[in-house]
């Protein structure tokens, strides 16, 4: 090691520990004056009883429920809003960048109408716009639309019949994996994959005939039965995908773009058709150049969620960062454990980007 | 996003301050904060007219800001030398821990775990409240026991959606939540029929009944499903500043109760003979030198924003912000409501 790089480190170390020390220092500093002021501190907390309700949940939960579970519901909730805008923005963002950069004026003007428009406007604007929107349009549950005797649909969502546990779905889930494995294992060989597929078409037959349905009724003031996926999800999915798809197109444009017209060429003058060229040549270096920003598109879009409160939708920041921390009054750790939750998604995300990013560089 | 920053930095902020202003503030020195001061540092609410709402021109108004004027006229003889510091229900209690302000008077509900688990003294009740269901006529219910199944929207942020839960639960119904971050989104939810139910205290039921879009076609049934008790709370460890906040509430109520007005109150000082009057007033004893207050601290208040009575009529009477018949617990305990002040001895 030369002198000049041990005192390199040396400095180094010394930032990281004088770091580490002002956040013990500052910790146990925090702790001391709460206690001093009578505050209860600790996060002992989450064992206790919530006693509020969730209204839309993907883990059973009602009043008597602790703290503890109340944030888990919040964090199964606020990743499935982020998952599934995720992945709606991509889809967006794919098809928008495409008409981006067509020819055709028409179909590029479109898209760029979509793009600044949105993304010139604030997440918290169009989402409220939806939410009362859709509201609007929609009819209260006396009024419900019935979709063909088993669906209902109203402003307080849309209900579908539900299947009751039994001998059905299992059924079901067996001819669900027989059907997976048809797929794999017809590949290789055919008479198994017949077999296979016949058998998954059968106990799938026979789990839908022998399935007791919870068809959803209207009764009192409201639907009974069914499962319901309630306004709030679906507004908050779609105002986060179509706002987050703009930034994404731009992105995957930009990565389109970054790739030389030489490429398109060398494709062709190797005989590849246009389709082989796109897939084999210029896709995986627009993919490389666009990881990075997209990255940081899908933390937003995760962050961005925590506007639920605004449509009422129970995400991690409305029933743990607010209602959990008013009743119990433990800001500190409540604010601290909703922080640690969005700082290790993000930083899961860009993580995950950045290993695929890695696989990506090894074969090139 | 911008809600997450700013819960985020207001959580960050309190965090910051408590650590801080536990250093800086010396319990017992609230009085002599203020003085050096030369103002109360008041923490109220949003908007909620009727208790705490700023005008077009930034003055603020209300039943909760009139006493932090009763407050100001105890301690300096004068009611305007208040800063009025407004914060969300989430942070409002970070606000008072850190010293940031010397007292909340914003419709805090007074509970066990707040006053024993927080570090906070509540120092009487300004307004009894309790929280109620608001519903459209066309639903048919009569009562609360008629509301099984319902769709209930809520604001988060307050002890609403307890007492909902324990509500529901203790009757047997079910129900579904839908909790939004502001009373503005979710009296629009509930104009839409996204809920049946709209619930939260009945003082703000009624101020809201009259802004609907068709008052007439809803209704607020005639169950009080919780107990709120709302009223100034402090911090824990200074007796004297408790004191203050405690007595100067009384000073208000025992002035209603003796008939002695913002009018009068000066004629009452120099004639009157009843000895619980004069101590009040300082024309006999020094009672305000106990807390380290002027002996005319009470006559001061009386003299500058009048008495409980003068402060409901001005702010919830027929010609208030928000009119709320005067009709229930928030009457003297002389006339069957719950206000009552100990003596002045």
């Amino acid at each position: 090691m030369r002198p000049s790089d041990r005192r390199a480190l040396s400095i180094q170390v010394a930032i990281y520990l004088v770091l580490a020390g002002l956040a013990l220092a500052a910790c146990l500093f925090a702790i001391d004056a709460l206690r001093a002021r009578g505050i209860q501190a600790g996060f002992g907390f989450l064992w206790n009883t919530a006693g509020f309700d969730i209204g839309f949940t993907l883990v059973p939960f009602d009043a008597t429920s602790s703290y503890g579970r109340a944030f888990l519901a919040a964090l199964l909730n606020t990743l499935l809003v982020s998952a599934l805008a995720i992945v709606l923005a991509t889809a967006i963002g794919l098809v928008v960048a495409a008409m981006r950069l067509q020819p055709v004026p028409a179909i590029r003007s479109a898209g760029t109408i979509y793009v600044e428009a949105v993304r010139n406007t604030p997440m918290l604007l169009q989402l409220l716009a939806l939410y009362f929107l859709l509201l609007g349009a929609l009819p209260p549950p006396r009024q419900s639309i019935i979709l063909g005797g088993v669906a209902l649909i109203n402003n307080r969502g849309l209900f579908l019949p539900a299947p009751l546990p039994g001998a059905g779905p299992a059924l079901a889930g067996l001819g669900l994996l027989a059907a997976l494995l048809t797929s794999w294992l017809g590949r290789r060989n055919g008479r198994i994959g017949a077999a296979l597929g016949l058998a998954a078409a059968a106990l799938l037959a026979a789990g839908a005939w022998s399935t007791t349905w919870d068809v959803p009724v209207l009764r009192g003031l409201n639907v009974r039965g069914g499962i319901a996926l309630v306004p709030e999800l679906v507004v908050l999915v779609i105002a986060l995908s179509v706002y987050t798809g703009a930034f994404v197109a731009e992105t995957f444009r930009s990565g389109f773009l970054s790739v030389a017209p030489g490429q398109w060429e060398a494709g062709t003058a190797l005989g590849l058709g246009r389709s082989l060229t796109f897939r084999k040549v210029v896709l995986p270096q627009a993919v490389r150049a666009c990881l990075p920003p997209l990255a940081n598109q899908y933390v937003n879009a995760i962050k961005a969620s925590s506007l639920a409160a605004a449509v009422g939708f129970p995400d991690l920041m409305q029933v743990f960062g607010k209602t959990t921390l008013n009743q119990t009054g433990q800001a500190v750790e409540v604010i601290a454990m909703t922080m640690a939750v969005y700082l290790a998604i993000s930083l899961a995300v860009a993580g995950a980007v950045h290993w695929y990013e890695a696989g990506g560089r090894m074969d090139r | 996003m911008k809600t997450l920053s700013r819960s985020l930095a207001a959580g960050l902020a309190a965090a910051a301050f408590t650590t801080i202003a536990a250093s800086t503030i010396a319990s017992g020195a609230t009085l002599d904060t203020v003085r050096e001061r030369g103002f109360v540092n008041c923490g109220v609410g949003e908007n909620f007219p009727g208790f705490f709402a700023p005008d077009a021109s930034g003055k603020w108004s209300g039943l909760d800001v009139d006493f932090c004027r009763a407050l100001s006229a105890a301690v300096f003889a004068a009611p305007d030398k208040v800063k009025y510091l407004p914060a969300t229900p989430a942070a409002r209690f970070a606000q008072l821990q850190s010293g940031q302000v010397d007292l909340l008077s914003r419709s805090v509900t007074w509970t066990m775990s707040r006053d024993a688990g927080l570090g906070l003294g509540f120092a009487g009740v300004t307004f009894f409240d309790g929280q109620g269901f608001m519903v459209r006529k066309a639903l048919g219910a009569k009562s609360a026991k008629d509301l099984d199944g319902a769709t209930v929207c809520t604001q988060t942020g307050t002890t609403t959606e307890l007492n909902l839960a324990d509500y529901f639960r203790a009757n047997g119904l079910k129900y579904t939540p839908v909790v939004f971050e502001t009373t503005d989104q979710v009296i629009a939810a509930y104009e839409a029929q996204r809920c049946d139910v709209y619930t939260t205290d009945k003082s703000t039921l009624a101020a809201r009944l009259t802004k609907l879009k068709d008052p007439a076609a809803h209704m607020v049934l005639p169950e009080t499903i919780s107990k709120a008790a709302n009223g100034p709370v402090v911090r824990q460890g200074d007796g004297q500043w408790a004191n203050i906040v405690r007595w100067t509430l009384n000073a208000l109520i025992a002035a209603e109760e003796l008939g002695i007005t913002s009018a009068n109150v000066e004629q009452v000082r120099s004639t009157t003979k009843d000895p619980e009057a004069r101590r009040l007033l300082g024309a006999d004893g020094e009672l305000g030198k106990l807390m380290g207050l002027d002996k005319a601290w009470a006559y001061n208040v009386i003299k500058s924003v009048g008495n409980y009575g003068e402060l409901y009529e001005r702010n919830l009477g027929p010609k208030g912000a928000v009119p709320i018949p005067r009709d229930g617990l928030n009457r003297l305990w002389s006339k069957g409501g719950l206000l009552f002040a100990p003596s002045f001895q």
